[in-house]
């Protein structure tokens, strides 16, 4: 052990990667210092270069990059200096990686415990059986369930949180002085996050790991780290202390990653509803039933959000209302009128009326169609527009969803991820519809894109009235956008009322959970819950 | 630095992505793409340009009729019959001209045919996912369980070896082909979301065909097409060598071959009576590796296979 306390110095390093033929700077310059037990959070949007960062911090640059300038010195070793085979003998014993993706990361046909130990047990740091008995320890300060047994099981018989801990446990088996964590919880849900993030905490603190956390989630990352750097476009935008950072951000960048949060709406008392969906029972083929005994208004002008963990019947629901899944039983009624159950039953003013917007612009535009193809085309289809005129009201649709005529001949891959869910917004504009179903639009995109768009839909809803069912997981989304909101759990709604009666004590259990589960911006936030569900399970 | 902020420093969508790439008009890009093209496709792009100049041609080509018989049969090559005459008196250099283009033009027809059968129905399955699916693909099945050239010899004698029959026959048992790559390709197409899209808006099965599905899985079909036209070839050739084929008088390749068979015997008095047969052969052969290179270097450019740098 050295005396001194730094564990990681990064002067000034500089990657370059390859693409469209030719090397592009991805990280400028960029100083990082880290002390032993100390933990950063790195925070961005996608493309800043946080993981090529994270990465290089191991020495490690991705194929088809190169770090092309700068220092790296973990504990006293320069790792630009060091050949593949040392480097090697670094990473897995000294230096740790937690991947996004646990399920991609394991090899499915070894059982866990011995995934677990693999590495520590080649790098000779300890023999298999100490390894497996540390591995049950490990386990057991993860709070995995079942600790001496868990181990046993493969990758496919544990749940998306209990994977990620165990590759948690991976990382620590030979004790690293650091690791890396590249957005280990954003594939989680909100309430299996919780759990991974406190027991990622407990560990990390508990060994006096220092770690690197990756994410694009603000709330996440003030729960973890003791400073956060915030990246833009390969360079440092700003750098502080956690607390320092949450209550007084300096860059205007900063702010406005924090601004998203601040949308507020105000709440209208509901006058009619312009869909009611009654009794409705659903399934895919026979025996699952994904949907039961589902019963909702929708508020004409408003907006309802629907919120609930993955599997608990949202999107079905979404195609439900649309037609693509005809319900066994129940009826849905728009504008009072029954609709018919099937798609190819409902006539094209029906049609015409209930508009779509998906959670992947990429796949939801023809990547062969230009954006006046796109837009046109619903133009044409329902309102018989065509040539000049058609290209006129392209035009003006652009300009509503705040660009310009440039756009008109752009294939989709042209278009950033933000211009995607815009022009997919127009397309439904184009309809001229009465309901717009957003389907989870905003969790593809950064904070700062998802602030845009969630404006824009707020502004349109005004301007045209437009009745919005919003589904997503995401609460800020949901306290952001919504009037009226609908809760969904295991294929049922848990709960239905205004913004403000769901977001009031008393809650029922699950919606407890749910809100409970959500990040704030606060640095305590996870500690203080950490101590209330310890106090509720005495 | 691509920051997307306005002249005036506020956020703006429109300015998010500034670099997009230089839009190059469509020869540009098609000069783009051949430039990098390496010499094997060069070489294949050259020889089917030659093939296809030679049948639009012919008439102006040859020096004689395809069948325009001459008093001397089996004629040594010479100024006027340059590669000699055939059993009948026909000179073999015109024949080979207008085989070029009898050939090469029933290859394309019942290619395209197969194309336009197999293509449609497997996108018609592909959508529909239905009870047609299955019937569909269960009658491929058995189209594709009989050898297809043994089949096409019984469907030939039964309704007689014309053109139009062997163009229909030969169409549709190479279109269980087409239609098993189609329905392949265009399943992981049809469960996109713009295709979800396109259903809610109420379009039809056909503009759903051709221009949701269609324009995302040609780069597979072109090769196919490239592909399918040479064993279309190579089977009329062999039709025609069996006697079913194209009927004569009209010339082409494959019965060429045949009705020369006999001269390679004569190979140690006379080398070029026995080249004589070979030739048509060649012609063959220099045709489909020329057809093969252009769709190697196709398939290579569309597959997303970029060499590692």
């Amino acid at each position: 052990m050295s005396t001194n306390n730094v564990l990681l110095t990064m002067r000034d390093v500089r990657i370059d990667g390859y693409s469209d033929d030719c090397w592009h700077q991805i990280i400028k310059g960029v100083d990082v210092t880290l002390k032993r037990g100390e933990i950063l959070g790195l925070i961005g949007e996608s493309g800043a270069g946080k993981s090529t960062l994270g990465l290089a911090a191991m020495g490690f640059a991705r194929p088809g990059c190169k770090i092309v300038g700068g220092s790296i010195e973990f504990d006293g070793i320069d790792l630009l200096k060091l050949n593949h085979n040392q480097l090697r003998s670094l990473h897995g014993s000294r230096i740790a990686y937690v991947a996004q993706s646990a399920a991609a990361s394991f090899n499915p046909a070894h059982r866990l415990i011995n995934q677990t130990i693999e590495s520590t047990v080649s790098h000779g740091i300890a023999d298999s059986q100490t390894a497996q008995q540390d591995a049950i320890e490990l386990y057991r300060d993860l709070q995995l369930p079942d600790p001496e047994l868990i181990g046993q099981r493969y990758p496919h018989q544990v749940s998306g949180g209990q994977l990620q801990r165990v590759m948690t446990a991976m990382a620590m088996a030979s004790r690293p002085d650091l690791i890396i964590f590249d957005e280990p919880t954003t594939a989680l849900d909100v309430t299996t996050q919780v759990e991974v993030l406190s027991a990622m905490r407990t560990i990390v603190e508990k060994y006096n790991t220092a770690a690197i956390y990756i994410t694009h989630d603000l709330a996440v990352v003030a729960q973890m780290a003791d400073a956060i750097k915030v990246l833009r476009y390969g360079e440092t935008v700003e750098d502080a202390p956690t607390r320092q950072m949450m209550s007084n951000p300096q860059q205007a960048y900063t702010q406005s990653l924090w601004a998203v949060r601040a949308i507020e709406k105000l709440q209208q008392p509901a006058i009619d509803s312009v869909l009611e969906i009654n009794q409705v029972h659903a399934s895919y083929g026979k025996s699952v039933k994904v949907l039961e005994d589902i019963n909702i208004k929708v508020p004409r002008g408003q907006t309802l959000a629907v919120v609930g963990e993955s599997g608990s019947g949202k999107s079905t629901t979404a195609r439900v209302i649309t037609g693509l899944l005809p319900p066994l039983e129940g009826e849905i009624r728009f504008n009072g009128n029954i609709l018919p159950a099937a798609l190819k039953h409902r006539s094209k003013r029906q049609l015409q009326s209930i508009q779509m917007i998906y959670q992947m612009a990429d796949t939801a535009m023809n990547p062969r169609h230009t954006v006046r193809d796109i837009i046109g085309r619903p133009l044409n289809f329902y309102l018989g527009l065509t040539g000049q005129e058609q290209d006129q009201r392209v035009m003006q649709l652009l300009q509503l969803i705040e660009l310009d005529e440039s756009f008109l001949n752009r294939y989709p891959s042209e278009l950033s991820g933000g211009q995607k869910q815009r022009i997919c917004i127009a397309r439904a504009l184009a309809a001229e519809p009465e309901l717009i179903i957003c389907d989870e639009v905003t969790s593809a995109l950064d904070q700062i894109v998802q602030e845009g768009i969630l404006k824009l839909l707020l502004r349109l809803q005004k301007e045209l009235g437009i009745t919005y069912i919003f589904i997503t997981h995401d609460i800020a989304t949901v306290r952001a956008i919504a009037d009226q909101v609908v809760v969904m759990f295991q294929g049922k709604v848990v709960e239905q009322g205004s913004k403000e009666d769901i977001f009031t004590a008393p809650y029922p259990e699950y919606t407890e959970l749910l809100l409970s589960s959500v990040p704030e911006m606060d640095a305590d936030w996870l500690t203080q819950l950490q101590a209330q569900r310890a106090a509720a399970e005495i | 630095m691509n920051t997307p902020t306005t002249p005036n420093g506020g956020y703006s969508a429109a300015h998010e992505v500034t670099m997009v790439k230089v839009r190059r008009s469509f020869l540009q890009n098609v000069w783009r793409t051949l430039k990098t093209a390496p010499p094997t496709a060069w070489f294949g792009m050259i020889v089917i340009s030659i093939y296809l100049t030679v049948a639009v041609f012919a008439p102006w080509l040859a020096p004689h009729g395809q069948a325009e018989v001459f008093p001397m049969a089996y004629a040594p090559w010479s100024d006027e019959f340059l590669l000699g005459t055939d059993a009948l008196g026909r000179d073999v250099f015109s024949r080979l001209i207008y085989g070029a283009r009898n050939t090469i033009g029933i290859a394309v027809a019942t290619t395209l045919l197969a194309f336009l059968i197999g293509g449609s129905l497997g996108l018609v399955a592909a959508i529909s996912r239905n009870w047609l699916d299955q019937a569909l693909s269960r009658c491929v099945d058995v189209l594709m369980a009989i050898p297809s050239l043994i089949f096409a010899l019984m469907l030939l004698s039964i309704f007689g070896s014309s053109a139009t029959n062997l163009i229909f026959i030969i169409a549709v048992l190479d279109a269980t082909r087409v239609f098993r790559l189609t329905r392949a390709v265009a399943l992981n197409v049809v469960v996109m979301d713009y295709v979800e899209a396109a259903k809610l808006r109420g379009e039809g099965l056909m503009w759903i065909m051709r221009r949701e599905i269609l324009p995302n899985i040609m780069p597979p079909l072109v090769a196919e097409f490239g592909l399918r036209f040479c064993f279309v070839f190579l089977t009329i050739a062999a039709l025609s060598f069996l006697g079913v084929g194209i009927q004569p008088p009209t010339a082409d390749w494959g019965s060429m071959v045949r009705e020369n068979a006999g001269l390679i015997q004569f190979a140690e008095y006379d080398l070029t009576a026995a080249l004589t047969p070979m030739i048509p052969a060649a012609a063959i052969a220099l045709l489909t590796v020329a057809v093969n290179f252009v769709v190697d270097w196709f398939l290579h450019q569309t597959s997303g296979l970029r060499d590692e740098h």
